[in-house]
């Protein structure tokens, strides 16, 4: 019988209440009972995944990295650069924030290797909110490390309960799950409790109810980069909401109930076709003409 | 569903269905030959056709045709390295009939055994094999899986379970389809425990079987 297995938020918070944990230790100890493995085997398979984060974020503020359809490029390098000048508007957090989370989606897109959370198209967010956090407020590696396993209750929570798949449920499944993840590991760096690391949670993901997924051309670009950045700077603002102290009522197996519900009636048009949403601008439709007839310069046979 | 599942899986990207997916199919289409290609054909169908270029689709299968794991850097330049690894590819489209969208059919050719594949990619990396030559099966290889074929004769069946159960072996699943009563038979079957080579040599020197391939989950 399985000491930490758990279905949902509810339960989840349950065990971690039942013997005093955070939502990061209760998954940790899940994990080694699942794995059967020593918490230091655990714990260095996540120092690993927080490496590759590390890398990719690295590589995309520092190199001039570009997608192969030039699309998107640059901008976690243009950002850094904005940051460092000092003239950057969001303040120095939630600015590094979006210039990590810009470069590693960035990297994604141009096919350099990345860790997906919980997906390659929303793989910026939590790399963003934990490595800005480190940077800005001196978090600790070991710190990190618990919030990435605090990230992965919120995104196992998530994936019990409804698919993580854009085409599945729109970009609120990807994206909107993502922060989630990040909003939660905010908070319990920060010393909150479980129920206010899933109410961030909650909140987080509440903000982008219905995002919908409409990358141009299909690919994981456009508006996916940008909103990776984006989906950082939210998180954060979910986390100090809850840190703060505002009321916060929903329990956060509803709102992903609701999300389920809303990402169900979404038409197809908005669920990774490439063909509503920014997909169909005008000025994306363009691009994508000028795109794919160029494309095809390789041998190609015929069936 | 586990904490690895969500900050993870490490891929190169940017899609975990056209990308990191295709690589595993890839790499299943070359432990299908059971030796490294010198050719490929590759049909592309559905959303692969349309969208494989801005995904890299078509260089995460040549990797995985090349042995390339779906966090392996090289990834990127898969065609170009495809030459030196002495790998000749070839791209067409092809309309697979009712498939998932994401799918494609590998002509594979090696310097001995040739095969033809159709694999889908489901999303979130996931794979399934959905036909090996004129055989449908449905394969998603997340256990060490056996593909046999053999003549349609009583006994082989019999015989590759007592086989494996003797080497203590578990069958997780088992499906067996045929050309037609009598001719040619292919057997997949998914076991709990990796088949040792010893035992792999023994399903091989049975009599009526004539190839009898292995398959780790990629």
């Amino acid at each position: 019988m399985t000491r930490y297995s758990f279905r949902n938020m509810a339960e989840l918070l349950a065990l971690a209440g039942n013997e005093g944990l955070s939502l990061a230790e209760t998954v940790i100890r899940y994990q080694m009972e699942a794995e059967g493995k020593t918490r230091d085997e655990v714990r260095a398979k996540m120092a690993g995944r927080l490496k590759i984060m590390r890398s990719a974020a690295q590589k995309g503020l520092t190199e001039d990295v570009r997608s192969q359809s030039g699309l998107v490029g640059g901008g976690g390098k243009l950002l850094e650069e904005w940051r460092r000048s000092g003239r950057g508007l969001s303040g120095t957090v939630t600015g590094r924030a979006i210039a990590i989370a810009t470069a590693v989606a960035e990297v994604n897109a141009a096919m350099g290797r990345i860790v997906a959370a919980p997906t390659a198209g929303s793989c910026g967010i939590i790399p963003g909110v934990l490595l800005s956090l480190e940077a800005e407020k001196g978090f600790m590696e070991e710190q990190l490390i618990d919030g990435l396993f605090t990230a992965a209750a919120v995104g196992m929570v998530a994936a019990k309960q409804a698919s993580l798949s854009g085409a599945a449920l729109g970009c609120q499944a990807e994206c909107g799950v993502a922060a989630a993840m990040a909003a939660a590991a905010a908070v319990e760096m920060a010393g909150g409790s479980p129920e206010q690391a899933a109410g961030a949670a909650g909140v987080a993901l509440q903000g982008l109810m219905g995002l919908v997924c409409d990358p141009v051309g299909g690919l994981v670009e456009l508006p996916c980069v940008l909103r990776n950045a984006t989906g950082a700077a939210h998180a954060l603002a979910a986390a100090d909401i809850i840190l703060a102290g505002v009321p916060y009522y929903l329990p956060f197996d509803e709102v992903i109930a609701a999300m389920v519900e809303v990402g169900s009636s979404l038409p197809a048009s908005l669920r990774e076709t490439g063909t509503g949403g920014i997909a169909a601008c005008p000025t994306a439709r363009r691009l994508v003409a000028h795109l794919f007839s160029g494309e095809k310069d390789r041998q190609r046979i015929k069936d | 569903m586990d904490a690895f599942d969500v900050i993870g899986p490490v891929m190169i990207g940017p899609s975990s269905s056209h990308t990191a997916g295709a690589v595993r199919i890839g790499r299943l289409g070359r432990a299908i030959l059971g030796e490294p290609p010198v050719r490929a054909e590759i049909f592309l169908h559905g959303s692969f056709a349309r969208t494989y270029w801005g995904h890299g689709t078509d260089r995460a299968l040549v990797a995985g045709l090349l042995g390339f794991d779906v966090d392996d850097e090289r990834v990127r330049e898969a065609l170009d390295l495809a030459p030196a690894e002495g790998l000749e590819v070839s791209f067409g489209e092809k309309d697979l009939g009712d498939v998932h969208p994401n799918s494609v059919q590998l002509n594979l050719e090696g310097r001995s055994q040739t095969v033809s594949v159709v694999a889908s990619s489901l999303g979130g990396g996931q794979v399934v094999i959905k036909k090996i030559d004129a055989f449908s099966v449905d394969m998603g290889c997340e256990l060490p899986t056996l593909v046999a074929t053999y003549p349609d004769r009583p006994g082989v069946i019999a015989a590759v379970a007592a086989l494996l159960a003797g080497g203590g072996i578990n069958i997780a699943s088992m499906r067996v389809s045929r050309e037609a009563a009598g001719r040619q038979a292919l057997m997949v079957m998914e076991t709990d425990q990796p088949v040792p080579p010893g035992l792999l040599t023994a399903m091989r020197s049975l009599p009526m079987m004539e190839r009898v391939i292995a398959i780790d989950p990629v």
